[in-house]
């Protein structure tokens, strides 16, 4: 999947892939893709849940030996 | 022709109708108000150990990140968490069953001990406060989480609002100079409650 900007927050726990992520995002314009990488467990429900309030768009979500990536579009 | 229209039998017609419409009107309203209203929070922040820095500092930043307004309010020993500098809060494992005391070093059977030792030898040797907070901070450092500094300054660049209660700034006998130049506001219960009304959700930390 393309994307504009890549962003590595691995080793990182909570709360900060998803602060990390929301300032990434608004640096970005809106229909940009972001791609995040997280080593967090918790990542995965949080990013579901911070779309779901924050209206961005959660495209696409995988993981591959304990590395979670997701593919967020901004608003 | 030339009769005059029942007036009972429009008002019950009016009534009807006006019952068919209403309540999808008024769940559309509702659901209007909802959508356009930005969700708030906020805190009231009473401690002031390391550990106990973490709920308030992690649920504002994260609360600012989805777009709520946060305030919080910081009484008693939560002051200590405005102070300008906060690298020194300590953590007690004294009379504090619930924390695990395992090292943050060596081997993984080594790390995976939990080391119980006696309030009575904890309170006996000088300088564990100091020791155990070492050995937090390092468990803290290797798992990736944030430290509080850090944590502040991201609540404050999110737009936190960060109110100090005068009470107990007086109470302990700080000044205003003693705590971070963003806390614009110190005020009392009376100033904080009609907040805590306004706010969707209130924390007592």
């Amino acid at each position: 999947m393309d994307f504009n900007k890549d962003l590595d927050t691995r080793g990182l726990s909570c709360p900060l892939p998803i602060l990390r992520a929301k300032k990434a995002l608004n640096e970005m314009q809106s229909g940009q893709v972001l791609r995040l990488v997280s080593t967090d467990a918790g990542s995965v429900k949080d990013f579901e849940a911070f779309c779901r309030q924050t209206g961005n768009v959660l495209l696409s979500q995988t993981e591959a030996n304990k590395e979670y990536i997701f593919f967020l579009q901004r608003k | 022709m030339g009769t005059t229209p029942d007036i009972t039998l429009i008002e019950e017609i009016v009534r009807q109708r006006l019952d068919e419409i209403l309540p999808k009107k008024l769940e559309e309203t509702l659901a209007q108000m909802k959508a356009n209203k930005t969700p708030s929070m906020t805190i009231i922040a009473t401690k002031g150990t390391l550990d106990w820095a973490y709920p308030p500092f992690i649920l504002s930043s994260t609360a600012a990140a989805l777009g709520w307004n946060v305030s919080i309010f910081f009484t008693f020993y939560g002051l200590q968490l405005l102070k300008k500098d906060i690298s020194d809060l300590k953590i007690s494992p004294l009379g504090n069953p619930g924390m695990p005391m395992k090292m943050p070093f060596g081997p993984d059977w080594f790390k995976g001990i939990n080391w119980n030792i006696p309030n009575l030898v904890q309170a006996g040797m000088p300088g564990f406060e100091s020791f155990a907070t070492t050995l937090m901070q390092r468990t803290i450092k290797n798992n990736g989480v944030a430290g509080i500094a850090e944590l502040r300054s991201l609540c404050l660049e999110a737009g936190v609002n960060m109110i100090g209660c005068q009470m107990t700034v007086d109470l302990f006998g700080f000044t205003h100079e003693d705590f971070i130049p963003e806390v614009k506001e110190y005020c009392g219960a009376a100033s904080f409650l009609p907040m805590a009304q306004e706010a969707d959700v209130t924390l007592f930390i």
